[in-house]
């Protein structure tokens, strides 16, 4: 909030995806008060029926381009918006629905649903980064509530959000937890996947999903080799890289490759 | 202090636990958790780890049966004490804001009183070299110093090696020299049994607090034979006195491309190091900036922001962080502090998940610059 007491328009945006990411957001129940009483909420259905017209400070988007219709909507949304915030996999990866990326989606379609004419998507799940420029991109499947706060914190004031884009192995080794994959030759995605969760599934004994997509610097093809060594089947690791940030080029890439291995 | 030898046998191990206890020490030793032998809090030596024995290998451990029943016979725990000394993360300060203006408000919390017990050599000698880096330099980390001041450390000198330990060349175990309060050697015959030497005059005061017979001669001497024969077991070695050189000899060599492939740049390797002390502060403000934090994280050389200075960061190549690493800890870390950034545990090694080997990664620079 600036002293002249302007509270900056904050408008909230769906494209396809699941909501959990604006969940995240109201879920974030003690900081919300803060959060909301700073901003003036100008758009956000899953919150309230309240319409702000535009131009907006801050758009946060969920959700990636999967039909002509949200293709178009997304120019909107970045004419309207100063700083342009994707939050989730789906908004910044293009999400578990880009599996559909290397399927026949007309085909698809024909074997769903029963009247398939009235269906009109895209043939491919992808990200708003590549549809228009973005300010940042807010990892995770879903985000992390924190991650959220500290984002429109330091958007509002100014300063560079302090969200790390190292491994998740630092989380995990941090708290505490045995390393799986060492211990137990088991597949984990923590050291290409940027952190965030706190590193939840090796804390229970689980591989990383990779859910906050590639880190900064990936090394995708050299955890491949681990994964074989450690005995997955190629099959298995195309898998453990296909899923919600399946189509961030890192992942995308160990997948295709890890066939001609 | 008087130097002060004993000999006693799991009755004198269970009083000595029980007196660290009576004192108020909490005691962290070697017990089995999961898939791994890990330090953890020991309520009794029945939670220790006898007949235990871990296999290690490059980005490979296993827990594994032992030869004997030995309780100290597991090779260096999954993690190093480290975390105990330097904490993980800790926060530093708060400021709150009041009537237009902010209070800061600087909270140590009481550092607890913490016995490691059963740690290895080369963890010793790592608190050793953190010592150095966190008390006698210029600069003192407050937090550190309190629990260090709080800290009773009960070496359990090795008489196994583990596959990808190295002390013996970095000259740090298998039998500690100095560091501890109390250093144990076991021994089975039949029983187990303990040589028990005291480091320090707090480590003399609880070895008379317990009924034992003082150490003959012979038993120090037979004691002192395994940790003889552990070191004939080590295959890995760094030749440190060399290692300065070689390394700024081969700043450029194809190795670091080759290793630079290999790396993830997770950060395993120097969150397991006994020895790697670099922490990151993390600021964060409350949404209604009534309130913000100041924390510490341990970091690593491996992250990109590591390096960032105005405009971007140094190293982002994997290839130049790992060389930055390797060459902390065997070269620039001798400028720095008079001695190793490494005491030879094999943690990295192990821990690694993509299997890179310390010894060997520097064994093929210095095996060029040779020939
Ligand atoms: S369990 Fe996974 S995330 Fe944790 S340290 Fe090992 S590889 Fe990294
Ligand atoms: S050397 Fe191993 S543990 Fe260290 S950053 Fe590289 S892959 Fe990770
Ligand atoms: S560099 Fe590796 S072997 Fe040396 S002390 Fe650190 S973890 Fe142990
Ligand atoms: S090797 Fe890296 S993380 Fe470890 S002390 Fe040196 S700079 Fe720090």
């Amino acid at each position: 909030m600036s002293s002249n007491g302007y509270k900056p328009k904050v408008a909230v945006f769906k494209f396809a995806s699941c909501d959990g990411c604006q969940l995240s957001l109201l879920d974030c129940e003690d900081e919300l008060l803060a959060v909301a009483a700073a901003i003036e909420i100008c758009y956000f259905p899953e919150a309230t029926r309240k319409v702000v017209k535009g131009p907006y400070d801050i758009a946060l988007v969920e959700g990636s381009v999967t039909t002509h219709h949200d293709a178009q909507r997304i120019q909107q949304v970045r004419r309207s918006a100063k700083t342009l915030i994707t939050i989730g996999a789906c908004a910044t990866a293009g999400g578990v629905q880009a599996l559909r990326n290397w399927q026949d989606s007309a085909e698809m379609v024909r074997t769903v649903y029963a009247k398939p004419d009235f269906i009109s998507t895209l043939k491919m799940s992808t990200p708003i980064a590549e549809h228009v420029p973005v300010d940042f991109e807010l990892r995770g499947c879903p985000v992390q509530k924190y991650h959220l706060i500290e984002l429109i914190t330091a958007t509002l004031i100014g300063r560079k959000p302090n969200i790390p884009a190292y491994s998740v192995c630092m989380e995990c080794k941090r708290n505490g937890n045995l390393c799986i994959a060492v211990a137990q030759g088991e597949p984990c995605l923590g050291p290409v996947t940027q952190a965030g969760c706190g590193a939840l599934c090796p804390a229970f004994n689980r591989g990383c999903y990779g859910c906050f997509g590639p880190m900064e610097s990936a090394n995708a093809e050299a955890l491949t080799g681990v994964m074989l060594r450690n005995g997955s089947t190629k099959d298995e690791i195309q898998r453990n890289f296909r899923t919600y940030n399946a189509w961030a080029w890192q992942f995308r890439q160990a997948s295709e490759e890890v066939e001609k291995r | 202090m008087k130097k002060q030898a004993v000999r006693f046998d799991d009755t004198g191990l269970t009083c000595l636990i029980e007196l660290l206890r009576g004192e108020g020490y909490e005691v962290i030793g070697p017990r089995k958790s999961g898939p791994a032998v890990r330090l953890a809090r020991i309520e009794s030596a029945a939670d220790l780890t006898p007949g235990i024995d871990s296999e290690t290998s490059p980005g490979r451990y296993r827990m594994a049966g032992a030869p004997d029943a030995r309780i100290f016979g597991a090779g260096p725990a999954a993690e190093s004490p480290k975390r105990y000394l330097h904490a993980p993360e800790a926060r530093l300060a708060v400021a709150e804001r009041e009537n237009g203006a902010f209070r800061i408000i600087r909270d140590t919390p009481a550092a607890p009183k913490t016995a490691l017990f059963g740690i290895r050599p080369c963890d010793v000698a790592g608190i050793a070299r953190l010592d150095r880096v966190l008390l006698r330099d210029r600069y003192k980390d407050p937090d550190y110093e309190a629990r260090r001041e709080q800290t009773f450390i009960v070496a359990a000198n090795c008489v196994r090696s583990s596959e990808t330990c190295f002390c013996a060349s970095m000259e740090t175990g298998p039998r500690a020299a100095s560091g501890f309060d109390i250093a144990l050697t076991e021994s089975v015959n039949g029983r187990r049994e303990y040589l028990a030497e005291a480091g320090s005059t707090k480590g003399a005061a609880m070895l008379a607090q317990i009924k034992a017979e003082p150490a003959a001669a012979d038993f120090v001497k037979a004691s002192h034979a395994q940790c003889e024969a552990a070191s004939a077991q080590q295959t890995r070695s760094v030749d440190y006195r060399r290692a300065r050189k070689v390394i700024l000899r081969n700043f450029e060599h194809r190795r670091w491309d080759a290793v630079g492939k290999r790396c993830l740049a997770c950060g395993n390797c120097t969150m397991s190091c006994p020895t790697c002390f670099c922490v990151n502060t993390k600021d964060s403000s409350s949404p209604d900036l009534s309130h913000a934090e100041r924390r510490r994280l341990w970091d690593s050389c491996f992250t990109q922001a590591f390096s960032y200075i105005h405009g971007g960061s140094v190293r982002t190549s994997t290839k130049s962080r790992y060389r930055q690493w390797l060459s902390h800890k065997l070269a620039h870390w001798q400028d720095q502090f008079g001695e190793t950034g490494c005491v030879g545990c094999g943690r990295c090694i192990t821990w690694c998940p993509a299997g890179i080997d310390i010894t060997e990664e520097f064994a093929a620079l210095d095996s060029s610059s040779q020939s």
